[in-house]
């Protein structure tokens, strides 16, 4: 089986400073890889490594396209990256404010994506929106409110709506329930799961909460100071964490 | 003659030269807002700055200039963009769109079709259609370069979801030759089907120091989609004065009790028209026989 995505010897540097260095991984088809670590281990950097947002320095970043096979997205043209980014790709921010237009209805954030890959058609796109709109959870009769008026829940929930519609392969993950509040976080991990399984999609998810990875992640990559320090099945490197960083991870966790 | 203290149309030859380069690039990439150094005109920006210094750069002496604002030739900012080329070039003017060479507008094409011996310059207040969704200059400049244009239909969309058809009335986006999406500067979208003409078009936007245009008979594509058509409206009115059933219209109040009429917005059409014997609802000359 190829992978859907090959993470070969990626490195970003900030001035003589590690943004992360030696990162290397395959991901599978179907498959949720989870990476964690402390703040500024660069996990974020790596992950908009990997989504084009930030050029590596060094390294390459294979994905499996539909037309051509296995192609560089380091080296590939812009317009193909920024093709991929609103086609197969799909980047969930931490902050909503990030992923949506704020000034923009629900329904224009959900059918922005379509639009971009050419659907001209009011009704096919409205009737979209509102399937998946329903999908994530939003009363329909939100649709034409703008995501201000919407709770901090609702704005994730309507960034996955935006981010799917258009069927991604890949879909990357920067801290999706980060500043939620716990019975929030619960149904959005549960929308996601569902998604995820549903869908057959592909995830990178970059948190710093080891509950996220457990419940959303088959596999495990843990960070610290920009390298990678322990990679494994998502229950094998909680339940029995080897590398000395990652057991004080693990032991950290407030248990309630 | 042109007062003596100006050079002629009152730039210097070299930023003439400058502008009338920018023209070249933006009539060799159709709908391509090309940068160029805008100066300074004894004028607030807003006024038409960026429409005077291409007018400028494209009159020659033996030209005939006629200025409309709003179709009008008698409102002020047409007035006295007319008294400075007067001035300062000394070239014929006129208000009949038939004998101008160059036409300078603001708002409106005038309802007369043009000829290939006629310029039509814009006065462009905002040229970027993208603006008003994506702030930032160096994104919107990607946008055309990759020809992203997803986020024009998004404003559509957003039009038809909160008034049920789309609403944009004026400066409604346009693609041109199939490429650029360009703003056709705030005309109504009634003029819309009208920027596939014999003259060449001319956008010169001051403050935000852009040029680009339309050559001839080039091919212009107002954006729809295909369950809601581009349609070109109007107000479903006969002009009060001449008739005209195809022209554009102003809706003038003319009293304190609601009362209203509505008349052609090009004043120069609508005079020859009159003249030519055709009468409205309120023409002079129908009361003074009652």
């Amino acid at each position: 089986m190829t992978p859907l995505l090959s993470v070969q010897n990626v490195a970003k540097y900030y001035g003589a400073r590690v943004g992360c260095e030696g990162v290397n991984f395959d991901l599978y088809p179907g498959e949720v890889m989870g990476i964690v670590g402390e703040s500024g281990s660069g996990k974020s950097t790596l992950l908009n490594c990997l989504a084009g947002h930030l050029a590596p320095d060094a390294g390459k970043v294979l994905f499996d396209t539909r037309a051509n096979g296995m192609q560089d997205t380091v080296t590939m043209s812009e317009p193909e990256r920024r093709m991929l980014g609103r086609t197969d790709w799909a980047f969930v921010h931490q902050n909503a404010r990030d992923g949506l237009r704020m000034s923009v209805s629900a329904g224009g954030n959900v059918g922005e994506r379509l639009m971009a890959v050419g659907a001209r058609n009011y009704g096919d796109i409205r009737e979209q929106a509102i399937d998946w709109l329903g999908r994530v959870e939003i009363a329909t009769d939100r649709i034409d409110d703008r995501p201000r008026q919407f709770s901090g829940g609702m704005q994730q929930r309507l960034q996955i709506a935006r981010n799917l519609v258009t069927g991604p392969r890949l879909v990357f993950m920067d801290e999706p329930t980060g500043g939620l509040d716990v019975s929030v976080q619960a149904r959005l991990l549960d929308l996601l799961r569902g998604l995820v399984r549903e869908m057959g999609l592909s995830a990178i998810i970059v948190t710093h909460d080891l509950a996220v990875v457990r419940l959303l992640a088959d596999r495990l990559m843990v960070m610290k100071s920009g390298q990678v320090v322990e990679t494994g099945l998502t229950d094998q490197v909680l339940d029995d964490p080897q590398h000395a960083y990652t057991q004080l991870l693990v032991s950290s966790v407030l248990q309630v | 003659m042109s007062d003596p203290a100006y050079n002629f149309a009152y730039l210097d030859e070299q930023t003439k030269r400058m502008i009338r380069r920018a023209i070249l690039k933006g009539i060799a990439i159709p709908g391509y807002q090309v940068p160029f150094a805008s100066r300074e005109m004894p004028m607030p920006y807003g006024w038409g700055t960026g429409g005077v210094q291409v007018s400028a750069a494209c009159l020659v002496p033996e030209d005939t200039m006629k200025v409309i604002d709003q179709g009008a030739d008698d409102t002020t900012n047409a007035v006295s963009i007319r008294k400075f080329f007067e001035n300062t070039a000394g070239v014929a003017t006129t208000e009949k769109t038939r004998e101008a060479t160059v036409i300078q507008t603001r708002h409106r094409i005038p309802e007369e079709p043009l000829t290939e011996d006629q310029i039509l310059v814009y006065q462009v207040p905002i040229p970027e259609p993208l603006r008003f969704l994506e702030p930032r200059e160096t994104e919107t400049r990607k946008m055309h370069a990759l020809e992203e244009y997803g986020l024009m239909h998004v404003k559509l969309y957003e039009d038809i979801a909160q008034h049920g058809n789309i609403a944009t009335a004026y400066a409604y986006p346009v693609q041109v030759e199939g490429r650029y999406v360009m703003d056709p500067s705030p005309i109504p979208k009634f003029d819309n089907p009208k920027l596939e003409m014999a003259a060449i078009q001319l956008f010169g936007a001051g403050r935000e120091q852009r040029i680009y245009a339309i050559p001839p008979y080039s091919k212009v594509v107002s954006l729809d989609f295909e369950d809601y058509p581009f349609e070109a409206s109007k107000a479903d009115h006969p002009c009060d004065l001449c008739g005209a059933e195809h022209t554009y219209l102003d809706e003038v109040i003319i009293d304190d009790a609601g009362g209203r009429m509505f008349v052609c917005s090009d004043t120069d059409y609508c005079g020859e028209r009159q003249a030519d014997g055709h009468r409205g609802r309120l023409s002079p000359k129908l009361e003074a026989a009652q």
